[in-house]
Order: structure tokens, then C-alpha cells, then sequence
């Protein structure tokens, strides 16, 4: 054999977070990005190369100082605001609540929204009702804008004899047809283009749907992430593909992701205008979303999203990011706390005070406490009851086949 | 009743599915414009137009995932994967997804989904154009696995696939597209001197979960499904003992009657397929078969497979279960 001929330069690049633990986190106080900075395009004449700033920047409304400001500003009306905010404070009252659940033994596992709040809730908001919601992990959410009971919600983590998809998933993966809410799939990544197919169905059937759909930073490294964005961009289908950057995918890093910029700049590629939008900034969420929905409910096909944000919490009841980060990263994101920065612009703007904030505060958690006990009557992980065991062999099938059968009564329940 | 290859009756079936329903849309690699790399499709984007019948970017894990999508938004799709060797892409989407929706969502959301695909060897495909891969998905719960074998029950079969609101895995045996396969490659024959080469030209179909006998006999059992089902014909022939030899069909779920009632009748059974022997389907039907018939066993049930070896090129006939191999397997059950 000949000998191989060797290099001098390092080997393959191995990327690293910015902060560990005993690092003192330091994004930069604020946002280089400022409202105003970006236009907002036509929805119906934009094509992906009008987007190329939208892609590489940052999508704000909310500025520093609590204002909304610039093209993006969606001028919402004060009862939406308000609305947004509550479905918001509800969302992170209720994962409270299910973490707490959690720790006493009453749900197996749990995973918190908690500073990602407004991703599922101001862009199920600028969605119409029928259209469809794909998501991932963190977007619960979406089902309180649907209008899901949260007792049925709770039903389903506990997975007790009320639960909906009686027993057969792990908590958090609801299920909901009435609000058109698809089941989060733990390999994740697999709805992205799932998404695609459900908009093309409702093309086909001259529909005015939109499929929506949200995949992670780490996700985005999976094959269904670029069949989705190439199927779309092939069938220009109506859907919306969100990357949620929250900067961690468990323990890894959006700088081990990938090697590019932004994740927004990877739809320009596919021909799909693409935006980064600030993620904690609810009315710039909205706006994005109802530009997507426009452009899809024109025939224009899809629109790919990067929602930059941070995942405040842990990835799950089962991690701890001490282990991996800093605990200053949160507080010292330049994006902040998107219920807090909601809240502020609705004081700013004087439609808002302390007083009833605290008051819808005690409001939700007076509901979600009175949810929780009713949920509990249906039985809890610890004591039961549980749905029946028959459960595990129905709906396998449309008809329970002879194996299948024979098998259950081998059980003999 | 028109002469047809296998071919011809798989577009025959998906010709009255388009007309049948509305929500049957049609894609996969090469489908559309082209009408497939075997012809299946042919000229039914033609017919139907290119929203219903269209090539889709060659992804197998999108195919399958966009599949999905759509059936759990109302249609029906039939999507082609070009060969059963290029499913594994798509294995994620089918075996965690597609036939896991009903379960998960608790009945609230289904996929009916049928994946056609060509498998199976005697093409000179080497390993990656010749795998049968139905044991990799006859083991996940939710999937019917279907395995056609000549014109007549592949029409009849796709069409009940397809009906079928349950995801389906529907295999076609390539070597038997234009004409039956008898374990001889210098014998060529078509499928228009055969009487499954008759099919009717209007709609019908088999249903899911039946096995054909494809000949009555007394002394021993064989079971085979796809090319397999001819060369145990050749073989049975040449072993000049009186079989009953089952298609099988569906593979899920199986015809239990069809195969237990014969093998008590017969007290011994041979199983052949042209996948590799350890945990093949063979296995599943050996081990079912004792535990419902050994009283009646006679002698020991025997595998005739394809080798725990990837598929080869050049010498695949002796990869290949061969007539002669399944004979000295037949003979042998009557030893005991």
C-alpha cells in the first residue's frame, strides 16, 4: 500500500455553545435588530428573493422601550392583545401546574412552553379556524386559541380513563380532530412534511385551509425537515414551516445544528420566501403568520419561518440544563420574557394595568387548579383507574383482525 | 375477460379506483408523465390528469410522509415506491407513523394509505433491486401486508388495498410482471397462456385475508406467497407427490383457516419464500403453524428461503429457492 498523503490543517470542525456552566451568559443586552428595519412585502406579489434581508434579519414589532413600531405592527385590537396575553399567561400557569403534577408521581413526564409561549398561541391566532395545526413539542399551546378543555388536556397527561387517546401516549402528545390539532410524534421532525401532504389534500379539494407546522433547531437537521421543504417548494402546496430556533435541542447546541447563518436563510434555496422572526415578540408573530396565511390563501404556496427564541426551561421533566448551561442564559436573552413584554407594551398603551394582570393571573390559576381536580376524579398515574386494557388492542385496525383478537384473549381482559 | 399481464391488471385496478373515487391521487417516482419505470401507471396521468397521477421529487421518506398527510386529510393516495429495496427511507413514516395514526390519536385520525412496491429477485438486480422485505413490515402493528402473485389476484388485490381504510403494503413480484416465473430463466413464458393471465376488464376484488389454493393435494401443505407460488408449482410437478399448495396473499393478517385446515388434513408443510430465512415471515407461519397443528404434524415443517446473505447478481438462481431445492424439501416431509 502507498503511503497516504497527510494535511497540516486541523481536522473537522467541532461546534461549541457559546456559555457553559460557570460561564456568566452575555448575549449583548439588546437586539441589533430594531423594528422598522425590515419592509413588509407585498403577501401576494413576494417571491423568495424579495426576503433575502427578512431571512437574514430579524422580524421585530415590539421595540426596547415597549412601543410597537414599523411595517410589521399588526394593529391588533385591544380585546386580541388581551386575549393573546391571557391564552399566553394560561399556557405558562398550566405547565406550572402539570411540572408540579409531574413531581408528585401524577404524570409520567412533562415538558414546559415556558418563555416560548407565544410561538403556538399568536400564530394559531392569526390562523383561521379551519386550518390545520401540525406540531411539535412546544406547541400546546395552539389548542387553548382552539378552545380545548383543559380538563380533557390534563385527562390526556395523566392519561387516565378520560384520556382521548385512552392511555396510549405519553403525556403531552395530544391529540384533537376538533381543533384540527395532529398529535406530536416523539421521532421528531416526521410532521414537517406530513404537513406538506395535509395541504396538498386541502389543494386538491379547493379548500381555503393552511397547514401550519413547527419543527426545532436540532430537528432541522433531520431528512423530513428538507423533504418538506422541498416537497413544498416543488407543489407550492399552502402550508407554513416553521423552524422554532429556542438555541437548544436537549443538550446540543444550535451552533452543533448546523453550519450555516440562519435557519430562515435555508428556504431561500428552496425558492420559498423565508422570514426570521423574533420569537418572544407576539405582534410580530401574529404579523408573520397572517402574511404566511395570506400569501397561502392567495395560491401562493408556502412560506418557511425561523421563530428565534429560547427555551427557558428544560427540554423535559427528564432533563437539567445545569448540566449543559449556564443559569443566567434566560435572563439575559435580548428577546426577554414574551408574556412579560406583551404585558408591558398593553400597560404602555393603557389598555393594561398591574392590577388586572394580577387578577387574571389568580383568575387561570383558580381554573387550571379546578381543571386539575376534575381531571383527577377520572383517575391519576399513581392510583388510577386507567382506560381498560382491551384499549391496547383496538383501533390497531378499523376491524380487530383474528391475531389480534386471538391475542386478547390470551390477555383475557 | 382480456389477456393481461400483471401489469396491465395493476393499472386496470388503479384505472377503476380513479374513477371510482375522487380522493385517489396517484404518485411516486416516475408515476406521472412517464407511467412508471414498469408501466404500471401508464398513460393514467393522461387519463386523469396531472393532479391525481404525478411524479413526486425522488424522496422515499417524503413520499411517504406526504402520503400520510394527505390521507389523514381525506384522500386516499397510492403512492409507488420504485422498488421494495428503496422503502427504507421511508421506514420512520410507515412503521412510527402511518400505521401507528389510528392507534396513537385514539381512532380520531387514520391514514389509508396504500404503498405499492416491486420486489423480489430473478431480474439480474442485484442486491438492491431484488429484496423482498415483507418480514420488515409484517412485524409492526397496523400494516396489512399484501403479496400478489399473477394478473387476476393482483387486480382484485389492489383493489381491496386500496379500499382498505387500514395502511397497506402492497408487494408485486417483478419477475412475474409479463409472464409467470417456474424457477427456469431460459424459460420465458407470458402471462397469455395462463388462465390467471384471464382478467375482466370491469372491477372486481379479493378479499384481504384470503389465501388461494392453487392446487388441491393430500400428502403435504405447501405455502409460499409471490414468484414463489410458481416455482413451488414447477416443483411440486417434479416431486410427483400430491400437494396442496396455498398462495397466501395476505400476509397480514394471514388466512388461518385456509392454512391450518390444510396442513391437519395433510399433517406436513413446507414453507417457501425468497427472503432470507432468520426472521422471515416463513418463521412466523412455522412457529404458528406447530402451535395450532402439532398433533397432526407428520414430519418436521421445512423452510425453503433465499440465504442469510445479502441478494447476489450473477449467481442469484442459486440464492433463489429452486424447484429443485423445494422438491427434496417435499420429499423429505414424506420420509418421516
Amino acid at each position: 500500500m502507498t503511503e497516504r498523503k497527510t494535511v497540516s490543517t486541523a481536522p473537522y470542525i467541532i461546534g461549541t455553545a457559546p456559555f457553559r456552566p460557570g460561564d456568566e451568559a452575555n448575549f449583548g443586552d439588546k437586539f441589533q435588530e430594531k423594528p422598522g428595519d425590515l419592509n413588509r412585502p407585498d403577501p401576494v406579489k413576494c417571491e423568495a428573493k424579495d426576503t433575502i434581508l427578512h431571512a437574514a434579519g430579524l422580524v421585530r414589532v415590539l421595540d426596547d422601550d415597549n412601543k410597537a413600531k414599523g411595517e410589521w405592527d399588526p394593529k391588533l385590537d385591544a380585546e386580541t392583545m388581551i386575549q393573546g396575553l391571557e391564552y399566553m399567561m394560561r399556557l405558562r400557569i398550566f405547565d406550572d401546574r402539570m411540572i408540579k403534577m409531574q413531581r408528585t408521581g401524577k404524570l409520567s413526564f412533562y415538558m414546559r412552553s415556558f418563555g416560548e409561549e407565544a410561538v403556538a398561541i399568536a400564530q394559531t391566532m392569526a390562523l383561521e379556524k379551519d386550518d390545520w395545526i401540525f406540531p411539535s413539542y412546544r406547541q400546546p399551546g395552539a389548542q387553548f386559541v382552539r378552545g380545548r378543555d383543559m380538563v380533557s388536556m390534563i385527562c390526556h397527561c395523566i392519561g387516565n380513563t378520560e384520556d382521548n387517546v385512552k392511555g396510549r401516549q405519553m403525556p403531552v402528545h395530544y391529540t384533537w380532530k376538533e381543533g384540527r390539532f395532529i398529535s406530536i410524534s416523539s421521532p421528531v421532525g416526521t410532521q414537517f412534511s406530513q404537513a406538506v401532504g395535509v395541504a396538498m389534500a386541502s389543494a386538491y379539494k379547493g379548500l381555503d385551509e393552511v397547514c401550519i407546522s413547527w419543527l426545532g433547531d436540532g430537528t432541522s437537521a433531520q431528512g423530513d425537515y428538507h423533504y418538506a421543504l422541498n416537497f413544498a417548494s416543488t407543489f407550492k402546496p399552502p402550508v407554513i414551516l416553521n423552524v422554532v430556533n429556542n438555541q437548544w435541542a436537549i443538550s446540543t447546541h444550535k451552533n452543533l445544528a448546523t453550519g450555516g447563518r440562519t435557519f430562515a436563510e435555508r428556504g431561500l434555496a428552496y425558492d420559498i420566501p423565508s422570514i426570521r422572526v423574533d420569537g418572544n415578540d407576539f405582534l410580530a408573530l401574529y404579523s408573520v403568520t397572517k402574511w404566511a396565511r395570506e400569501r397561502a390563501g392567495a395560491g401562493l404556496g408556502p412560506t418557511h419561518i425561523e421563530v428565534y427564541t429560547y427555551r427557558a426551561g428544560a427540554h423535559s421533566s427528564s432533563d437539567d440544563p445545569s448540566a449543559y448551561r449556564p443559569d443566567n442564559e434566560f435572563e439575559c436573552w435580548p428577546g426577554g420574557d414574551p408574556v412579560d413584554r406583551l404585558k408591558l407594551y398593553l400597560i404602555e398603551s393603557k389598555i393594561w394595568d398591574e392590577e388586572k394582570h394580577s387578577q387574571l393571573e389568580k383568575k387561570i390559576d383558580d381554573e387550571v387548579m379546578t381543571a386539575y381536580k376534575e381531571a383527577c376524579e377520572f383517575g391519576d398515574l399513581a392510583s388510577g383507574p386507567y382506560p381498560p386494557a382491551s384499549t391496547i388492542f383496538t383501533e390497531v385496525y378499523e376491524t380487530v383482525p383474528w391475531h389480534v383478537q386471538e391475542q386478547r384473549e390470551e390477555l383475557g381482559k | 375477460m382480456t389477456k393481461m399481464n400483471m401489469i396491465a391488471a395493476l393499472n386496470s385496478a388503479l384505472e377503476h379506483q380513479l374513477i371510482k373515487d375522487e380522493n385517489v391521487v396517484i404518485f411516486g417516482e416516475d408515476v406521472g408523465y412517464f407511467g412508471g419505470v414498469f408501466r404500471v401507471t401508464a398513460k393514467l396521468q393522461e387519463k386523469f390528469g396531472p393532479h391525481r397521477v404525478f411524479d413526486s421529487p425522488l424522496a422515499e421518506g417524503g413520499i411517504a410522509a406526504i402520503a400520510m398527510g394527505m390521507g389523514l386529510n381525506g384522500l386516499r393516495p397510492v403512492a409507488e415506491i420504485q422498488f421494495a429495496d428503496y422503502i427504507f427511507p421511508a421506514y420512520d413514516q410507515i412503521v412510527n407513523e402511518i400505521a401507528k395514526l389510528r392507534h396513537r390519536s385514539g381512532g380520531e385520525f387514520t391514514a389509508p394509505v396504500t404503498f405499492r412496491t416491486p420486489a423480489g429477485g430473478g431480474i439480474k438486480g442485484g442486491h438492491h433491486h431484488s429484496q423482498s422485505p415483507e418480514a420488515q413490515f409484517t412485524h409492526t402493528p397496523g400494516l396489512k401486508v399484501v403479496y400478489c402473485s399473477n394478473p387476476y389476484n393482483a387486480k382484485g388485490l389492489l383493489t381491496s388495498a386500496i379500499e382498505c381504510n387500514d395502511p397497506v403494503i402492497f408487494f408485486e413480484p417483478k419477475r412475474c410482471y409479463r409472464g409467470p416465473f417456474y424457477g427456469d430463466p431460459h424459460n420465458v413464458p407470458t402471462w397469455n397462456d395462463h388462465p390467471d393471465g384471464e382478467v375482466p376488464e370491469e372491477y372486481y376484488s379479493i378479499p384481504l385475508e384470503q389465501a388461494r389454493i392453487v392446487e388441491e393435494g393430500s400428502a403435504c401443505t405447501v405455502i409460499a406467497w409471490g414468484t414463489m407460488v410458481h416455482v413451488c408449482e414447477q416443483a411440486i410437478k417434479d416431486s410427483g407427490i400430491d400437494c396442496e399448495l396455498i398462495d397466501l396473499q395476505t400476509l397480514v393478517p394471514w388466512d388461518r383457516d385456509a392454512v391450518v385446515n390444510s396442513v391437519k388434513k395433510t399433517g406436513r408443510c413446507v414453507i417457501v419464500h425468497e427472503a432470507p430465512k432468520t426472521s422471515g415471515f416463513g418463521a412466523e407461519m412455522s412457529a404458528s403453524i406447530q402451535e395450532r397443528c402439532f398433533y397432526h404434524l407428520e414430519s418436521p415443517i421445512i423452510r425453503v428461503t433465499g440465504w442469510d446473505t445479502p441478494f447476489p447478481h450473477t449467481t442469484e438462481w442459486d440464492y433463489l429457492p429452486s424447484p429443485e431445492r423445494i422438491a427434496e424439501a417435499i420429499k423429505k416431509t414424506q420420509e418421516e
